[in-house]
């Protein structure tokens, strides 16, 4: 969300109420430094920067050599151009395009802070003239207008791109990243909703019953998590990336940040080859690609 | 002029949730002409263009007068009803040079300090909030891993059955504790 990127752009991570959020996130950037993926996939949403109201994508994926960070109105975050992994984002989309998921491709695009702010809680902070640890291939999802894809859709899309990864004839170790609010709604006379026990029980089913989740219809998403907490179908391209069942290595969740909660899991596959499941039945992969997500949410979009 | 409620075309399950302009296809096309002025205030010139004249910026953006009344008067659920978008009229409240928060005051009707207190205290509960027709109860799929039980109490319970670990009976589990 932008007033955490604004609170780690400004040197505000020390402050008490800022603290108790950024501290949430130092287990997960240790286990992010010891994983060393080679490249991360990130599902965010886009806020009105590279895509207006002129273009709505549902599924966009970055093919291109790098991103930069866009000005969403107040100058660029001071953050690194993202480096992008071309080749694996053009057979991921040319594998999950014939698995019948029509993806839009985007050889130039700029990201904002909906996958900035996320980079920077899991991989520390980056000095604008550093680099950040890993390449990115970004997926930028519709969630602004409604309505955004399936939780059901979501998932089966995270299916199709670990299919993608494992017939990658380079083997890497590769982190995915769900992004997006848990419950928070930022519009209307409603504004301000938190919902901790959705929160709460979406977490542990995506640990432990992802299959239960992805039958939620959008209109429960908006009524119990907030008109803008329908960014949380996201996570499930993540979950359905991962192995059936996953280890939990770190949750973290907190209320409020600005106008909103905050949470992440940490979700591991138990091992290499994990759980095979049906759509992924030709592991091709020499066996030491290792897969694990980070699911991060930040809930408000914009400059609180 | 007393406020005309805007009609809807078509009536959506959605709209019974209080307090929220889902922002759809239909108000994503009536709403062209608010989103693209805000996209607009990205720039700086714009941004001074706009402060400028504010009513002489607004006419190049095909806005209804109702829309336009909106952005002139800073009615920012006026302008979600009629199509504005919450990431995009944000643009407009940073022009402004309002804080995020200001702005959800604002739409909540209520003073800065009561909305920050309010967050702080946990935000806006769901009870109560959900229906404007009494579709009160918690949905399904949160009743069927949660329970009505607080956090605390259902992951004791659960930590304590794991050896019987069926997802779908942990409600019943902790209802036995």
């Amino acid at each position: 969300m932008p007033a955490i990127g604004a609170a780690l752009d400004n040197g505000k991570t020390e402050e008490p109420y800022w603290k108790r959020i950024f501290s949430g996130f130092e287990k997960s950037q240790a286990w992010m430094r010891e994983t060393k993926p080679d490249v991360a996939i990130i599902v965010y949403n886009d806020h009105a920067s590279a895509f207006s109201v002129e273009m709505i994508p549902t599924f966009a994926l970055g093919c291109a050599a790098e991103f930069p960070p866009a000005d969403e109105g107040w100058g660029p975050r001071p953050v690194p151009v993202v480096q992008g992994h071309p080749a694996l984002a053009s057979h991921i989309a040319q594998s999950v395009i014939l698995d019948e998921f029509d993806l839009t491709i985007c050889n130039k695009m700029e990201v904002d802070h909906g996958m900035t702010v996320p980079m920077n809680l899991l991989f520390g902070k980056v000095e604008k003239n550093g680099h950040w640890p890993c390449p990115v291939v970004p997926l930028a999802v519709n969630v602004v207008m409604y309505p955004p894809p399936t939780g059901h859709r979501c998932y089966m899309l995270g299916r199709a791109i670990r299919k993608a990864v494992e017939s990658y004839p380079e083997d890497l170790k590769v982190v995915i990243f769900g992004t997006g609010g848990l419950s928070h709604q930022i519009s209307g006379p409603r504004a301000g909703l938190i919902n901790s026990k959705w929160d709460t029980n979406f977490l542990d089913n995506l640990s432990k019953n992802p299959q239960k989740l992805i039958k939620i219809p959008h209109i429960d998403y908006m009524r119990e998590a907030g008109a803008e907490g329908i960014e949380m179908v996201m996570w499930l391209i993540m979950r359905g990336a991962l192995d059936d069942k996953v280890d939990e290595v770190y949750r973290f969740y907190t209320v409020p940040a600005s106008n909103t909660a905050v949470g992440h899991i940490i979700l591991a596959n138990r091992g290499r080859g994990g759980a095979a499941r049906k759509s992924t039945a030709k592991p091709k992969r020499s066996s030491g690609k290792i897969k694990r997500a980070a699911a991060r949410a930040k809930i408000d979009r914009v400059r609180g | 002029m007393a406020r005309k409620k805007m009609a809807r075309e078509k009536q959506h399950d959605y709209d019974d949730i209080p307090g929220t302009y889902v922002f759809d296809a239909e108000r994503s096309r009536q709403g062209f002409g608010i989103n693209m002025f805000c996209m607009s205030l990205m720039k700086d010139e714009n941004r001074k263009a706009f402060k400028a004249n504010e009513a002489e910026y607004l006419k190049k953006f095909n806005l209804t007068r109702e829309q336009t009344d909106a952005i002139l008067k800073r009615d920012y659920n006026r302008m979600l009803e009629l199509g504005g978008n919450i990431y995009f009229t944000a643009k407009l409240g940073a022009t402004d040079g309002h804080s995020f928060q200001q702005l959800a005051a604002k739409m909540t009707g209520s003073s800065q300090q009561d909305y920050a207190s309010m967050m702080l205290a946990g935000g806006r509960s769901v009870e109560g909030n959900r229906s404007r027709s009494g579709r009160n109860a918690p949905s399904k799929f949160l009743r069927a891993g949660g329970g009505s039980k607080p956090v605390a109490t259902k992951r004791q319970a659960k930590a304590k059955t794991t050896s019987k670990a069926k997802p779908k009976s942990k409600t019943r589990s902790a209802k036995r504790k």
